[in-house]
């Protein structure tokens, strides 16, 4: 990243904070981890976090996103509850589904999060169908759907992509191209590499980013978000990013042969926490610091006082009043 | 075919066909909220899914009356998507063997969502399907797929048999805030009933006895309750008399209703118009039994769909299906065990499938 700031002091406060809280609360998850409180499969974004970071910035409170199981960093960019979320993984009575999600189905509502999905591509759709009611209501909201490049080879994205292009959907579709399907890689599955190309064939407009700069990625999810408050119907972006950790836990998996740590390295060298980071002044990245730590503890601490669903849980929610 | 409705239910004597049943209750549906919306492939032409969408199109308009791509995996799920956002989408499948199509987002999505999120959303769905038989149905326009459904906790499955309890059902399954599986058979499709004009509901997990008897209780699944009622007319004439219970819904199910009939009966034959195997003859035979846990002694058979894919000669697709005379053969056979076998001759058409001309 250049020495220059590209956005305004508020701004890159803002960004560098969720960023930190992200990053941050991942480590303390995986820290975590080895104690078994958390008996949910964690599948950890750290290293990927600016793709949510930079497109949830630009997003208003009252537009809608959904994502994946990879789904901490997308729900936290969108402001969902960190408490709530930690107790979930936790499977306490107070997470964010009563203990009934895990890691893998976070949802908050009241900040705008639809639920997240195990099972890939699923989320999709959903979320086009979110959009398609949004288009109706009138408002002016739209929804981001967040899925990884796995999801792209999914029938079912090539069905909503021609759906929404066909009925003009306000939806901006995001690809978090980490480049590994668990530990299969791109060029396993892929014919070409032209992910945009193929989605352009549908009439929309798609870019894509060499990087995970989150100020890149902000700007080019502000432009399509812009858009499509003008009606311009479903906007692609394409973030090619890296997950540092492995596929699911807490740890690293340089030595399972699939994948080298140089890869690693190099996306390491351009770390964007560490990068907008630096360019905050010492005793404002202390505050912050100070502050993420704090909610983190917040929601470490919740999630361990908080009780247990009562037995009698199990039952309820199968199905709707 | 006689109608199971009694004139207390049915108020007025307006009689219409499954098929209008069927399209009042939707669009008056659409009327009463602008929240509920028809999508599907083909919702809007001039065939109309066989009438049943008849004219929604002009009332409606092609926003809320939804011809789609053939892309049923993302149908569902951006119906599934707009239901969770507070509409109320009706899903239409011209044959219920595209709901496979569906399945990965109606039971991963649609059935767990309410769950698995904490209640935080609610998936107000109906997918409407429909059933096919003879003309060359065949192998992938014929099948009964309604107990991979019934086996998801967070569905409901309603098979109607009437016009009556078709547009009852449809206003509820609409009014509803779950997922439910809409279960059509084209065969009703011409049959009449009489039918409020006021928009009603029929109450899900409420069996409904069409015929009272003493000696077999028959339990007819969606067309089969048809054929179980020409039966009962076929057993009458050897001097048994059967119990007729359609169970409307199927998830949920009303086991007491039937098990008040076995009571007295004794005997418990279900037909369904599906396969037989983990189907929802097993189903409802496994919740009796376990009810009455051997309180006294019970015979109990399942008839449905020969285990084979459905052929489509008439010459094979006869031995396919359940039928009046097959049934009143089995039920006889479990009335009168140490009898010989008693195969009564039955009008081996049915007016209303006379009715029926190809090719759809």
């Amino acid at each position: 990243m250049s020495g220059n700031v590209p956005v305004d002091p508020e701004t890159l406060a803002r960004v560098y904070r969720s960023l930190r809280l992200i990053r941050r609360t991942e480590e303390e998850i995986a820290r975590i981890y080895p104690s078994d409180k958390i008996k949910s499969p964690v599948h950890l974004s750290i290293g990927q976090e600016s793709v949510s970071v930079g497109v949830c910035d630009v997003l208003d409170a009252d537009d809608v996103i959904s994502a994946t199981y990879r789904g901490h960093a997308a729900y936290l960019a969108k402001g969902g509850d960190l408490n709530r979320m930690m107790a979930e993984l936790y499977g306490k009575g107070t997470g964010c589904a009563a203990g009934k999600a895990g890691s893998m189905h976070l949802i908050d509502m009241g900040a705008n999060v639809l639920g997240m999905s195990a099972v890939v591509g699923t989320t999709i759709p959903v979320a086009a169908g979110y959009a398609f009611a949004l288009g109706r209501e009138g408002k002016g909201r739209i929804a981001a759907s967040f899925f990884g490049d796995g999801a792209t080879e999914e029938g079912v994205f090539s069905e909503t992509l021609n759906f929404a292009s066909l009925h003009k959907l306000p939806i901006l579709f995001v690809c978090e191209n980490n480049g590994f399907a668990i530990h299969s890689p791109t060029s396993n599955r892929w014919a070409t590499e032209r992910l945009c190309e193929r989605v352009r064939t549908y009439g929309i407009e798609a870019k894509e980013l060499p990087d995970d700069d989150v100020f890149a990625i902000r700007e080019a999810a502000g432009h399509a978000a812009q858009a499509i408050r003008g009606g311009s119907g479903p906007q692609f972006i394409e973030c090619k990013t890296y997950r540092w950790r492995e596929h699911v836990g807490p740890g690293e998996d340089y030595d399972d042969g699939y994948r080298t740590r140089d890869e690693l390295e190099a996306w390491q060298a351009r770390d964007q926490v560490a990068a907008t980071g630096a360019m905050l002044d010492l005793a404002e990245r202390q505050a912050i610091d100070d502050e993420v730590e704090g909610l983190i503890a917040e929601a470490v601490d919740f999630a361990e006082q908080s009780p247990w669903p009562e037995p009698e849980e199990l039952y309820s929610h199968v199905f709707a009043d | 075919m006689s109608s199971p409705t009694d004139s207390s239910k049915t108020g007025k004597g307006r009689v219409i066909s499954y098929v209008e049943a069927l399209q009042e209750a939707v669009s008056q549906e659409m009327d009463r909220d602008q929240g509920v919306f028809v999508i599907g492939l083909n919702v809007d032409d001039h065939k109309a899914i066989q009438g049943t969408t008849h004219g929604l199109i002009d009332k409606f308009g092609p926003g809320r009356v939804i011809d789609t791509p053939l892309s049923e995996d993302a149908i569902t799920g951006i119906a599934i998507g707009a239901a969770m956002a507070g509409m109320r989408p009706i899903h239409v499948h011209i044959r219920m063997d595209f709901l496979l199509l569906c399945m990965n987002q109606l039971i991963n999505m649609g059935a767990k969502a309410h769950y698995m999120y904490g209640g935080q959303v609610k998936v107000p769905l109906v997918m409407r399907s429909i059933i096919g038989k003879s003309w060359g149905q065949g192998a992938q326009h014929s099948q009964g797929l309604h107990a991979m459904f019934m086996h998801v906790p967070g569905l409901k499955v309603v098979a109607p048999t009437n016009a009556h309890d078709a547009k009852g059902c449809l206003i509820a399954a609409i009014r509803d805030n779950n997922p439910v599986v809409f279960v059509e058979h084209r065969i009703l499709y011409s049959t009449d009933a009489p039918v409020p004009e006021d928009p009603y509901t029929v109450d899900f997990g409420k069996a409904r006895v069409v015929g009272d008897g003493d000696d077999i209780t028959l339990v007819g699944i969606s067309y089969m309750l048809v054929e179980c009622l020409r039966a009962r007319k076929l057993l009458a004439e050897a001097g048994i008399s059967a119990a007729v219970i359609d169970p409307v819904s199927l998830l949920p199910l009303d086991v007491d209703t039937i098990a008040r009939s076995v009571e007295q009966t004794e005997r418990l034959l279900v037909v369904d118009n599906a396969w037989v195997t983990c189907g929802a003859g097993a189903e409802i035979v496994a919740a009796v039994c376990e009810r009455r846990q051997g309180a006294s002694p019970l015979a109990v058979g399942r008839m449905g769909y020969a285990p084979t894919t459905c052929p489509t000669t008439p010459a094979l697709e006869k031995g396919f299906y359940p039928n009046a005379a097959t049934i009143a053969s089995k039920a006889h056979s479990m009335v009168r065990p140490g009898e010989p076998e008693w195969a009564p001759a039955a009008e081996p058409t049915l007016a209303h499938e006379a009715v029926f001309r190809g090719p759809f």
